[in-house]
């Protein structure tokens, strides 16, 4: 089945300690300039290392060498079409990157006295201004590392909160469409997950919602669009279930990227929100991270909020705001992490903000939300609305569902097997197999930053391995062929796991 | 068209044509009137790339960063010269823009990358396994701590060193209100963890004792002889170092520790104001499907060539929900990038050397320092990168002086700690030289001596005595 060798594949994986040769190095470092006793009269011997770790030995032109020869095995936003599913992969602007870089960014110590961090904590306050006018929720903390840490601290949020009043509450909501990891942060924060179904039409099932409301309950998680790309439109009456009840609303911010400037998780109802800068604020997932997961909040969770806090005092004698880190906050249920936050993410997603302006962002959830639709329309057609309808046919927001199981059954190729394919049409696959609801699911958020072009040749590479399906299933089944390693052995992975490299 | 968007007039048009409505307002008649924003968000206009720029130039410029003063702050982030092929590298589109790889075949950097990165720490701390990443230091420590709940069944209580940093313990404080332990801090004595108390506050219902070498005084911690305690009554051994000090210190691997953990920002990541950096996370074998986050593993592909994936991922949070080992999914890849392009540079000689540069500059500033009048230990133990000392005068008028100078002096410990109300701690890196560390002491002397400490007789004059 295998087509010829790719150069890529030609080059087998070799690590950088295979490179390795005794004698070789690449850096090199000042004098002590000072006094160099034997170590051990510094430091006692039982507390010293006698062998040095096996770190490799590599001049500096291999070094660059063999990183920038990985970097070619790796698909990434800037090469092309990356319509993950409620992962926002928007083009990340490098003026953002540039700005970051600035020394008076880049090089300040995390404790340098506010005196001195004036730039730094005034930005960090006007990033938290900015976001709490998006949510439409008055107060912010930028503290979260990701949307996950969010999520933790929206729940431990609603704990304190409960906590305050006497209550003790067990229970967290979560709709069966939710991200994994909401329930994880359900269980990290000491609750029981309690999942509430999904209604015909893609919503929280009112019935379901209704019979598992009780004073048990400390929080419903939702996000809104759902993870099916649909706004739920009975929001107002699920908040007023659970406010009714006594329970916080937590919106988790992934799919924010479909409402700015139209619609806020605020007046919403929701009282603890997450952002993910790393999506709808174009800091670039690097491949796994950095990103960060500032939380929006109501004025009843606000007394909690992790510290310490920006903010904003008055100047006194004629001299313009102070912004400070304030500790001074006794129900707050403390820090989430070391220092501030990720500083270096606020000034990408601030730049961002800066760039786009309250109109820019409104047109930038509009277009999201068209380009989803057109693709979404442009798949109803032809061998793509035949064997891949979509999971709920009605306008979707940012992102859509498609259902994989007619053509699994239909053409006896899976949804993996239409992802893997699309690799070798230069596609980085949808997100597949979530959410859980759909069969065989196949979850497209194309974002506003591409070109109905890209959609479109998005569109007719999905008809194409669908033809090519109806004639030969085998070609899908073991795609890919152009990529530098073809399909892997996971349970391998799982089951012997090698996680270090022998030296 | 809104910036970085490309649906000009004509495309809307044709799309709108396709979905069938006519205009993209229609597409937000899922959203109910009452919840639909109304009025502009109350945000700036939009500015030119040019004008953006200028806004945060100004910004930073109102920063005094370690270009603007001679740097001897850390309690936790250092100031370390970062290569210039770590910047050129991690720039590339290729590792900056990907999402994590869930499609292996196109994400062969990436996990190759996380799986060098992985033998790095793993050989840096003598632990088997090595995870891909955690968000950073303090929150990796509070994970250890989720962990040995997960592993100690029916132990809830924490025992901790009170040189452990104070952001990881807080942050272990924050989490354990979700995961109901209780938390028993154990005092320091002579600038490092009573062992006495230590050995007594440990019980059969501790599931975790954590320790910090060099603890956040700078001292080195005898980690072998304190971690014996928790071997004895079945408690983990979590141990947070710092990865700077690997070079030249005993590993945690060696000293019994079953978890080490630390910040990674000395490794190839800048100051960044406290983040974006990553937190690193080893193990023993016993523990390799309890831990937390993405983890890389190497396998084969159909033809039998040599890959890698994510491994075990029948802990995470996308295949097991609620019975994940952890909820985080990010591996601040970029940052641990960081960290293996600078330890690759750095090499097995030159990251001995380096460890080696910073005790011995360590222990001329402290000899150096400790010789200015006003100016005393705080205490005595060995120390690798990091010193405390006490000043005969009030510590943040000292600093404001020594600031003046262009000079940040160190990190006043009675922010954290109120029975040091006069003490800094003073850090060293490779960037700081011995002449920048002499100025260090003229400034300390000068400032004490004007704030009315020990007389000097002139401030501008070099303090006689001194090291040499």
């Amino acid at each position: 089945m295998a087509l010829a060798e790719t150069p890529m594949q030609r080059e087998r994986a070799q690590t950088i300690f295979e490179k390795s040769k005794p004698g070789r190095r690449a850096a090199a470092l000042p004098d002590a300039e000072v006094p160099e006793p034997p170590l051990a009269e510094l430091i006692p011997g039982h507390l010293l290392r006698t062998e040095p770790p096996r770190l490799p030995e590599v001049a500096e032109p291999e070094i660059v060498r063999h990183y920038n020869r990985l970097s070619r095995r790796n698909f990434d936003l800037d090469s092309g079409f990356y319509p993950l599913g409620s992962c926002t992969m928007k083009h990340n602007p490098r003026l953002n990157e540039r700005v970051a870089a600035l020394p008076g960014h880049a090089r300040l110590h995390p404790a340098q006295e506010p005196k001195r961090a004036q730039g730094a904590l005034e930005l960090m306050w006007l990033l938290q201004r900015s976001l709490a006018e998006i949510c439409g929720l008055p107060h912010v903390s930028l503290q979260p590392s990701a949307g996950s840490h969010g999520e933790l601290a929206g729940l431990l949020l609603t704990r304190a909160f409960h906590a305050d009043r006497g209550e003790v509450r067990t229970k967290v909501l979560a709709p069966d469409t939710s991200h994994g990891t909401n329930p994880a942060s359900v269980t990290m924060a000491g609750y029981e997950i309690v999942k509430v179904a999904t209604d015909s039409g893609g919503g929280v099932e009112m019935d379901d919602l209704r019979a598992k409301v009780d004073d048990e309950v400390a929080c419903l998680m939702l996000t809104n669009p759902n993870t099916l790309g649909l706004f739920d439109e009975n929001i107002a009456e699920i908040a007023g279930l659970i406010h009714g009840a006594g329970g916080t609303l937590y919106y988790d911010g992934a799919n924010l990227n479909a409402v700015m400037g139209h619609s806020r998780p605020g007046e919403m109802g929701f009282d603890i929100v997450h952002v993910n800068l790393h999506k709808s604020f174009s800091q670039p997932h690097g491949g796994g991270g950095p990103g960060a997961g500032p939380i929006a909040v109501s004025d009843r969770i606000e007394p909690f909020l992790p510290c310490p806090q920006v903010v904003r005092r008055a100047g006194d004698n004629g001299h313009g705001p102070f912004f400070d880190l304030d500790c001074e906050r006794p129900k707050s249920i403390g820090r989430l992490r070391g220092f501030q936050g990720n500083f270096g993410v606020f000034v990408r997603s601030y730049a961002y903000i800066l760039s786009l302006g309250g109109d820019g962002l409104r047109e930038a959830s509009e277009t999201a939300v068209l380009n989803a639709n057109y693709l979404k329309a442009r798949l109803a057609e032809g061998r793509a609305g035949k064997h891949l309808p979509v999971a709920f046919d009605r306008h979707c927001m940012h992102e859509f569902v498609l259902s994989g199981k007619p053509m699994k059954r239909e053409l006896g190729i899976a949804t993996l097997d239409l992802a893997k394919r699309l690799l070798d049409f230069g596609f980085h696959p949808p997100t597949v197999y979530f959410p859980l609801l759909v069969d065989e699911a196949l979850m497209i958020e194309p974002t506003e930053t591409e070109t109905k072009e890209s959609l479109d040749a998005f569109a007719e590479a999905i008809d194409r391995i669908l033809a090519e399906a109806e004639a030969d299933p085998e070609k899908a089944k073991h795609a890919p062929y152009t990529t530098p390693v073809r399909r892997l052995d996971e349970v391998k992975a799982t089951r012997k796991p090698v996680v270090r490299q022998r030296l | 068209m809104s910036r970085y968007t490309s649906a000009t007039p004509a495309d809307r048009a044709e799309m709108l044509a396709a979905i069938g409505v006519d205009s993209a307002a229609e597409l937000f008649g899922q959203v109910p009137e009452p919840l639909r924003l109304e009025r502009p968000l109350a945000l700036p206009d939009g500015l030119s790339e040019a004008e953006v720029h200028e806004r945060l130039a100004a910004l930073a410029a109102r920063n005094a960063d370690c270009e603007d003063q001679v740097c001897f702050l850390g309690a936790g982030m250092y100031d370390h010269y970062v290569p210039a092929i770590v910047d050129a590298i991690t720039q590339r589109s290729e590792f900056l823009t990907p999402y994590t790889p869930y499609q292996p075949e196109i994400s062969q950097g990436g996990l190759q990358a996380m799986f060098e990165f992985q033998t790095m720490m793993s050989e840096l701390t003598a632990l088997p396994v090595a995870t891909a990443g955690l968000y950073e230091g303090p929150s990796s420590l509070a994970s250890a701590g989720y962990l040995a709940l997960g592993v100690g069944q029916g132990r809830r209580r924490f025992v901790v060193s009170r040189g452990v940093h104070p952001h990881s313990r807080e942050t272990l404080a924050t989490y354990s209100a979700g995961f109901d332990a209780e938390i028993e801090e154990v005092g320091l004595k002579g600038g490092v963890t009573d062992a006495a108390a230590l050995a007594a506050a440990v019980d059969d219902r501790t599931a975790a004792v954590f320790l910090q070498s060099p603890n956040f005084l700078g001292a080195v911690e005898d980690v072998e002889a304190l971690g014996a305690a928790a071997k004895e009554r079945g408690a983990l051994l979590v141990v947070a170092v710092d990865p700077m000090t690997l070079g030249v210190l005993k590993p945690p691997g060696e000293c019994g520790a079953d978890i080490a953990l630390g910040e990674g920002q000395p490794l190839g990541n800048r100051l960044d104001f406290g983040g974006p950096s990553f937190g690193f996370f080893c193990g023993t074998e016993e523990l390799i499907r309890k831990l937390p986050g993405r983890i890389a593993g190497e396998t084969d592909d159909l033809d039998g060539r040599r890959g890698f994936v994510l491994a075990l991922q029948t802990r995470e949070q996308h295949i097991r929900r609620e019975k994940a080992t952890h909820n985080i999914c990010t591996a601040q890849a970029l940052n641990a990038l960081a960290a293996t392009i600078h330890l690759a540079w750095l090499g097995r000689e030159g990251f001995r050397e380096l460890g080696e540069l910073l005790v011995r500059r360590t222990a001329y500033a402290r000899e150096r320092l400790a010789a200015v009048p006003g100016v005393e230990l705080l205490h005595g133990r060995p120390v690798a990168r990091e010193l405390a000392l006490r000043l005969d005068a009030p510590v943040e008028r000292v600093l404001e002086r020594c600031a003046e100078r262009g000079i940040a002096a160190g990190y006043p410990l009675a922010r954290e700690y109120p029975e040091y109300a006069d003490a800094l701690l003073v850090a060293i890196t490779e960037r700081r030289s011995k002449a920048q560390i002499d100025d260090l002491a003229d400034a300390l002397g000068a400032a004490i001596s004007a704030e009315g400490g020990t007389f000097v007789p002139d401030s501008d004059t070099k303090v006689p005595g001194g090291a040499e």
